[in-house]
Order: structure tokens, then C-alpha cells, then sequence
């Protein structure tokens, strides 16, 4: 009697699960839901799933829904692969978003050519990304280049003389080091140590003691927010005050003032949204009410400054496959192209990018310096 | 100079934890011979009931530690009971994999009730340094140092002052001749397993305020206190010790003057040096602990 219920039970499950395949359009989402990365990718997925729930409440794209499938690559490059081929061979989604950090996405890649399957890249930013000849590749995070040149005209007044880099030792850090460090010579800023760290790592006091007995007046930090709240706590207990700016746009500054308190007073951080003032920011009332929904859903809105990425990331995707007329991969490619609105940090439309002819794409966002003082966020006039 | 002195100070305050996971394994291998792959999940376990204590209920700095500890033994001994009694007189490789399952058990355990997202715990200590001279430690770090010493003569005088420790260094060097003599043997075991946990746990419960508390934290504490147990000589109380300091050392010196990418690679090609030279580590003696 039992046996015959689950069976019963097990067929009517297979149809409705079926039944959604059918109706709904697909789209993977490569997130670090676990390891060093679980705190950003956690936000990054729940800000796409606002995005999702925004546009199916609005009828969806051409006539269906979309349905995120959501996995988790574990921080680990082999693992993003490994979810890459998931997504795309077992679940069939003609689109994806991911897949977090740049190392994580540069393994994805070489999979997406295989299976001409496009993604759009919400967070990683090492050069590399868009510039090795990758077609299926559509960033709208800032490449570290971007970010180097828009701090650039804020070096004089703030000063900067000698200049040393903690970076985390991956592509992200590494390519983080260098294109500010080719950016601070050319403006005449001496580079000093190139200091790096696993991104697992807990403890960087040796890193930090070599920094302190440094000449440098400023250290430019490249690493996600776990990190950078372990690293201001020990830069505290070793009496550490030098300036310091962080790069990368994953810092949720209001967890680092959270977790890390008084240590990160002071530090100064390239951003590339303004939850703080949303009056600043390029479309205030989708800012506004994109922060409403955060809140609604009982995040933290330390999270923001991460999540709003995942949902533009998701928004564009729509405007694609909308653009595309068809779920199908290689017009989703071509749609992307075509694809032009205003994000949560600027307009989203991609310009090409790396090798002709296999031009991968690349979004302009802004990007901001904000500064942590007494507890709070400020934007500081520079 | 100045930079050397910090360093010394760094790799001191580190070692101290190192040698309390190290301690912990070495005394379970070599009493029990199992090698024990919960040790890391254990030490995230320790962290969790710490942040548990602290963060959520609210309960002081100072209590929350020995609740910690507590934790471990008791979740040592459930394991030791469920796990490895049964799987007693069965070969090492067998409770090798039972092991392993129950680290994973473990591990899978806490990301599944804290979710993945890093915590951090509270500590009563001020945020500014101590100072002395060129050199700067935090408060809290000190009273790590400090903790860990003491739980580690702790665990010598229990192995060497008491009836318990007499009847465990008697069950490693014969446990036949130990079970004849009367000493129940299968209780000696579950206490060592428990003690060796509870040390695991007071690692993590220790090190979970400096850093941050996630489910993955003890995979790279259990990597570094098999280094540190192989370091000292498998079962050798004082080597692994010693082999915790000397690692701390080694990371420390390596990531500040070869280069910081590479800390973590610093103590393991230690390690395969020694093993090179001597094969049984560096402190391997005659059949007995303490």
C-alpha cells in the first residue's frame, strides 16, 4: 500500500517537475555558496533571486518564467567547471551567471566554448576575463584597468607617495597589483612590496609585520570581505596605521564596520555601487526600491554592495533573451549585444573587448572611493 | 630587526595552538592506534559551540571556553563510543575510513545548521595592542598564548601525575599486559579519544575570536596537526609540542622573508625534510609518552 503510494506519488512528482521544464526559461547561476567566497556568493544569489521574482511577477520574458538553478561552485576553480558542464549538459540552461571570482570564472570559460553557452560575469574582475578571446563572455563588473584608471585623478590629492600591495595570491590579486601598479608609475608613485595570500588564509600577521616595517605611506588591499575583516583586526594588534585602499568592489563595507569595528576606521574602499546614498547613484528609484526588497526579505544590507550584482546580472540576462525572441544559446550570444539599460551603477551595454573576432563583452560601470569613519560609511569629496 | 622580533613574537603565539592539535592526534594515534580524521572537524566544532555560547546566548568570554572544551569531550567520547569501540580488533584501515566518513559527517553537519557564511566572535579584550618596544601583540592573542600553555600542562600533569595517566601510558606501551594488570582498557580508550577531542575543540574555541568561524575551517588545522604530529614522532607527547612551535616558526620566517604566497607550503617542505633525515621525526625515542 505504501510502495504503491510513493510510486504514485514519485510519477505525479517526475510530471510536475516536467511541467516546469517546460513553461519556465532556465538560467544558471555559478555561485560560491561555501569556502572562503560563501559570504559574497550567498549575496550575490539572493540578490539574483529578487531579479527573478521581480520580472515573473511582471508576466517574466516572452511569455514564460524564468527559473534560476542555482549551484554551488565551493570557492573552488574545479568545482566551477564541474557546475559549468552541470548547468549546461543536465540542466539545460541556454544562459548562465558567474561564476564570482576570477579565477572560479577562468576556469568556467573554456567550457562555455566548448558548448557555445553564454554567461555574464557580475563580479570578477581580472583583466584576463575579457581580453583572451573568449566570445561567450559578457562582464559587467569593472576590470581591475577600469578601476585603476578611475582612481587615477584622486592619487594627487590624496597624496600617495610609495605605495605597497597585499593582494590575494589568484588571479584577482594578482591582476589587481599589476594593473594599479602599472597605473600608480605611470602617475609617478613609487610601488614598493608585492605582498600575496591564499585566499583561505586566517592568519596574515607575517604578511603585515613586513608591511609595517615598510616605508610605503599606503597599502592597496585586494581580497573579499572575510578576509579584509581578519586582515583590519590584525593590522590593529600589530599597531599597523598606514593609509589603506581597498580594491575589487567586494568589500560590504557595513560587515567589515560590523565585524571588524574600530579596526577599519579610516580605510578607504573602491566601490562600484552607493547604497548609502541612493540619491547618487545612476537610477535612484530602482536603487531604492531594490534596497526595499533586501530589506523586505531580512537580509542584511551590509549585503547589498555585493547582491546588487547578482541582480542586475539576472536583468540583463532577461534583456537578452527578450532581445533574442528564443531561449536558444547561440541567439542569446548574439542578443546580448543589443542589450542596453541602466543598471544599478550605470548603463549596462557591452563593448568589445580582447582579440578581433572573438571579442568578448565588456559593460563601463562606475566606480566610487568611499571611506569608513567613526563607524560610518562617507563619501569623500576627491 | 624589529621586523625578526615581531615575527618571533607572531610564530610563539601561534605555536601555542598549533601544539594543542598537535597534542590532541598524537595522543589518540599513539594510545589507540586510529588515526583520527575528525580532529579538524572537531576543532570547527570547538569554534562553534564557542561562537554558540558567545554570540547567541550570551554568555561570558571566559565561561564559553571551558563550555567549548566540554563540547569536544563529550562529542569525543560519543564517537569513540558509537564509531570505534565496535570497530575494535578490526585493522587501521577500517577505522581509517570510518573515521573519514565521520569527519565528513561532521563538517557537512555544521554547514548545514550555520550555512556557510562566516561568523565572527566577540571578545572581551580592547582593540589596541599591547606595546613593548618595537613589538605590538593584541590582548586577545596573549591570552591565547596564555590559555593553551596552560591546558598543555594540563595534559602532562594529567599523563604524568595521575592514575588515569599511569593506566594510559601503561595501555600504550602493552594494553594486553595493561588489561591484565587490571586496567580496564576499553575506558582508557574512551578518555583518551575524549581528551585528545577535547584538546581539537579548545583549538578551535581559541583560535575561532582571532579569526573567523566557518564549516571549513578545520581542513587546514587537520593538515597542519598531522604535519606537526609527523614532525614530532607519531605518539610523542613532547614532539608535537615542540613540532607545533617549530612550525609556527617556520610559516612565519618563510612568509616573511621568502615569500608570503607560499606560507603554508613553508612547514610542509620542512616536514619532507626531516622525513628525509629522519624518518621517525625529529623526536622519536623509546616506546612511550609523556
Amino acid at each position: 500500500m505504501l510502495g504503491r503510494f510513493t510510486l504514485t506519488t514519485a510519477i505525479l512528482l517526475a510530471l510536475t517537475a516536467t511541467g516546469t521544464r517546460a513553461d519556465a526559461i532556465r538560467i544558471g547561476v555559478n555561485e560560491p555558496l561555501t569556502g572562503p567566497f560563501a559570504a559574497s556568493g550567498t549575496y550575490v544569489v539572493n540578490g539574483a533571486k529578487i531579479a527573478a521574482d521581480e520580472i515573473n511577477a511582471k508576466g517574466g520574458v516572452l511569455g514564460k518564467k524564468i527559473e534560476l538553478v542555482i549551484e554551488d561552485n565551493k570557492s573552488n576553480p574545479t568545482e566551477a567547471a564541474a557546475v559549468a558542464e552541470k548547468l549546461i549538459t543536465s540542466d539545460k540552461t541556454p544562459v548562465m551567471m558567474g561564476a564570482w571570482g576570477s579565477s572560479l570564472t577562468l576556469a568556467v570559460m573554456p567550457k562555455l566554448a566548448d558548448y557555445e553557452t553564454p554567461m555574464l560575469v557580475e563580479t570578477s574582475s581580472s583583466g584576463k576575463i575579457t581580453t583572451s578571446g573568449n566570445p561567450y563572455v559578457f562582464r559587467i563588473s569593472p576590470p581591475s584597468s577600469l578601476e585603476a584608471e578611475t582612481f587615477a585623478p584622486m592619487i594627487g590629492r590624496l597624496g600617495l607617495k610609495k605605495v605597497d600591495f597585499l593582494v590575494l595570491n589568484n588571479d584577482f590579486g594578482r591582476g589587481a597589483a599589476t594593473d594599479f601598479g602599472r597605473m600608480l608609475k605611470d602617475k609617478g608613485v613609487a610601488v614598493g612590496l608585492v605582498e600575496t595570500m591564499d585566499q583561505g588564509a586566517q592568519d596574515m600577521s607575517a604578511q603585515l609585520a613586513k608591511l609595517k616595517a615598510s616605508d610605503a605611506d599606503t597599502i592597496m588591499i585586494t581580497s573579499s570581505v572575510d578576509q579584509l575583516v581578519l586582515l583590519f583586526k590584525q593590522m590593529a594588534a600589530l599597531g599597523l596605521k598606514k593609509r589603506v585602499i581597498t580594491t575589487g568592489g567586494s568589500q560590504n563595507p557595513d560587515q567589515i564596520i560590523a565585524q571588524a569595528g574600530a579596526a577599519a576606521d579610516g580605510t578607504m574602499h573602491l566601490t562600484t555601487f552607493l547604497p548609502w546614498s541612493p540619491d547618487k547613484t545612476p537610477d535612484p528609484k530602482a536603487t531604492e526600491a531594490f534596497i526595499a526588497a533586501w530589506k523586505k526579505r531580512g537580509f542584511d544590507f551590509a549585503g547589498v554592495t555585493e547582491s546588487f550584482r547578482g541582480y542586475d546580472g539576472i536583468r540583463a540576462i532577461a534583456h537578452a533573451i527578450e532581445k533574442a525572441g528564443s531561449a536558444d544559446p547561440a541567439a542569446i550570444t548574439k542578443a546580448f549585444w543589443s542589450v542596453d539599460f541602466v543598471g544599478l551603477n550605470g548603463p549596462i551595454r557591452f563593448a568589445k573587448a580582447g582579440p578581433a573576432g572573438k571579442e568578448s563583452g565588456q559593460s563601463k560601470p562606475d566606480v566610487y572611493i568611499i571611506e569608513i569613519k567613526d563607524g560610518k560609511v562617507i563619501v569623500p569629496a576627491l | 630587526m624589529n621586523e625578526l622580533i615581531q615575527h618571533l613574537v607572531n610564530a610563539l603565539i601561534l605555536g601555542g595552538t598549533y601544539a594543542l592539535l598537535g597534542i590532541g592526534l598524537t595522543l589518540i594515534f599513539g594510545i589507540m592506534n586510529v588515526v583520527n580524521f575528525t580532529h579538524g572537524a572537531l576543532y570547527t566544532v570547538g569554534a562553534y559551540v564557542m561562537y554558540l555560547a558567545v554570540a547567541a546566548l550570551g554568555l561570558n568570554f571566559f565561561l564559553a571556553l571551558p563550555v567549548a572544551i566540554l563540547g569536544g569531550l563529550l562529542l569525543g567520547a560519543a564517537i569513540e563510543l558509537l564509531l570505534l569501540r565496535p570497530f575494535r580488533g578490526s585493522d587501521i584501515d577500517t577505522t581509517m575510513l570510518v573515521m573519514i566518513g565521520a569527519g565528513i559527517i561532521l563538517q557537512s553537519g555544521t554547514l548545514w545548521t550555520f550555512g556557510g557564511v562566516a561568523k565572527a566572535i566577540p571578545s572581551p579584550f580592547p582593540e589596541a595592542p599591547l606595546q613593548i618596544g618595537p613589538v605590538s601583540v593584541s590582548w586577545l592573542r596573549l591570552f591565547v598564548l596564555g590559555a593553551a600553555l596552560t591546558l598543555i600542562a594540563l595534559t602532562y600533569a594529567l599523563i604524568n601525575r595521575t592514575k588515569l595517566g599511569l593506566a594510559m601510558r601503561a595501555a600504550f606501551q602493552d594494553s594486553d599486559t595493561a588489561a591484565l594488570m587490571g586496567v580496564d582498557v576499553r575506558r582508557i580508550y574512551t578518555a583518551t579519544f575524549a581528551l585528545g577531542s577535547s584538546l581539537a575543540a579548545a583549538a578551535g574555541a581559541l583560535l575561532g575570536p582571532v579569526y573567523v568561524v566557518f564549516p571549513q575551517m578545520g581542513g587546514l588545522a587537520e593538515l597542519k596537526a598531522f604535519a606537526i604530529v609527523i614532525l614530532g614522532g607519531l605518539g610523542n607527547v613532547t614532539g608535537a609540542a615542540i613540532g607545533g612551535f617549530i612550525l609556527a616558526l617556520a610559516e612565519e620566517l618563510g612568509a616573511g622573508y621568502v615569500s608570503s604566497g607560499y606560507r603554508d607550503a613553508m612547514g610542509f617542505l620542512i616536514i619532507i625534510a626531516v622525513l628525509l633525515c629522519r624518518p621517525t621525526g625529529l623526536f622519536a625515542k623509546a616506546e612511550r609518552i609523556g
